[in-house]
């Protein structure tokens, strides 16, 4: 049985350019929960941090999941 | 000069054998990190920026964390105890005078308000720390440097950038001293 070939350059870039889109916007949403989330808290707010802190996480294991997949 | 890939004499998917001759999957990590075809070459360059995003991304997760560590210290902490920080005295009806309660804390404003009744706040204003200054005619505070405005009854801003309300320092009259007794963070 023959090996699966490898994506051609233009299909491996468009794979890569999607990936990185996605990131960025994961990325996106971290800063902005943080800055929500520290805003929040200097008002002495201290119900959001934990929900921010898991959602935060959610999006780095996201993240990291697709570098892994980029980088097997 | 007419690109040697739209001509056609390159296949943009092609590699160029390495100098020792070996199989690309074969070749040390620096070669591979630097690849001498310009299609491996932007494909790492991507690789690399989403290796920096990620990298980024767990630095605003451990942000993230360190604010909820902050968050659980805070509920911890205890309220210092209660010290003096005037004379009655000390202050006509109107009046103002700064101190810091505890000892080492930013500075405190304590303005009096009538015979007998004394409110106190943080002075640095909520929006960028400017010292706030006391207008008690008008009921307030004012910061100067963006024109912000406080409550003075209750520290809540009226008006200008501010939109959190100024730390209040819980304070009572003890005989003829004013005595602060705790700090009460502003609740959303």
């Amino acid at each position: 049985m023959r090996a699966r070939p490898p994506f051609v350059r233009s299909r491996r870039m468009t794979i890569i350019n999607g990936m990185l889109l996605l990131v960025i916007v994961l990325v996106s949403l971290q800063l902005w929960l943080l800055t929500a989330t520290m805003n929040a808290w200097l008002a002495g707010d201290d119900s959001v941090e934990v929900p921010a802190a898991v959602v935060s996480l959610v999006c780095l294991g996201l993240n990291a999941g697709l570098l892994r997949y980029l980088t097997r | 000069m007419i690109d040697p890939i739209s001509k056609g004499q390159i296949r943009p998917d092609s590699r160029t054998t390495p100098p020792d001759g070996r199989p690309h999957r074969l070749q040390p990590k620096w070669r591979k990190d630097f690849p001498i075809d310009t299609g491996q070459d932007e494909y790492v360059s991507r690789r690399e920026l989403v290796k920096f995003m990620v990298l980024t991304s767990g630095a605003f997760a451990v942000g993230q964390f360190w604010l909820v560590v902050r968050s659980l210290m805070r509920r911890g902490e205890a309220q210092p105890p209660a010290a003096p920080v005037a004379e009655v005295g000390e202050l006509p009806i109107g009046g103002a005078k700064t101190f810091h309660y505890p000892e080492g804390s930013p500075p405190r404003l304590l303005v009096r308000l009538g015979e007998n009744r004394f409110v106190a706040y943080d002075q640095q204003c909520t929006h960028l720390l400017c010292p706030v200054v006391p207008a008690v005619k008008e009921g307030a505070l004012h910061c100067p440097c963006h024109h912000g405005w406080f409550d003075i009854e209750t520290g809540e801003p009226t008006a200008g950038p501010p939109r959190r309300a100024l730390p209040r320092v819980l304070v009572e009259t003890r005989g003829d001293q004013v005595w602060a007794t705790g700090v009460e963070e502003p609740q959303t």
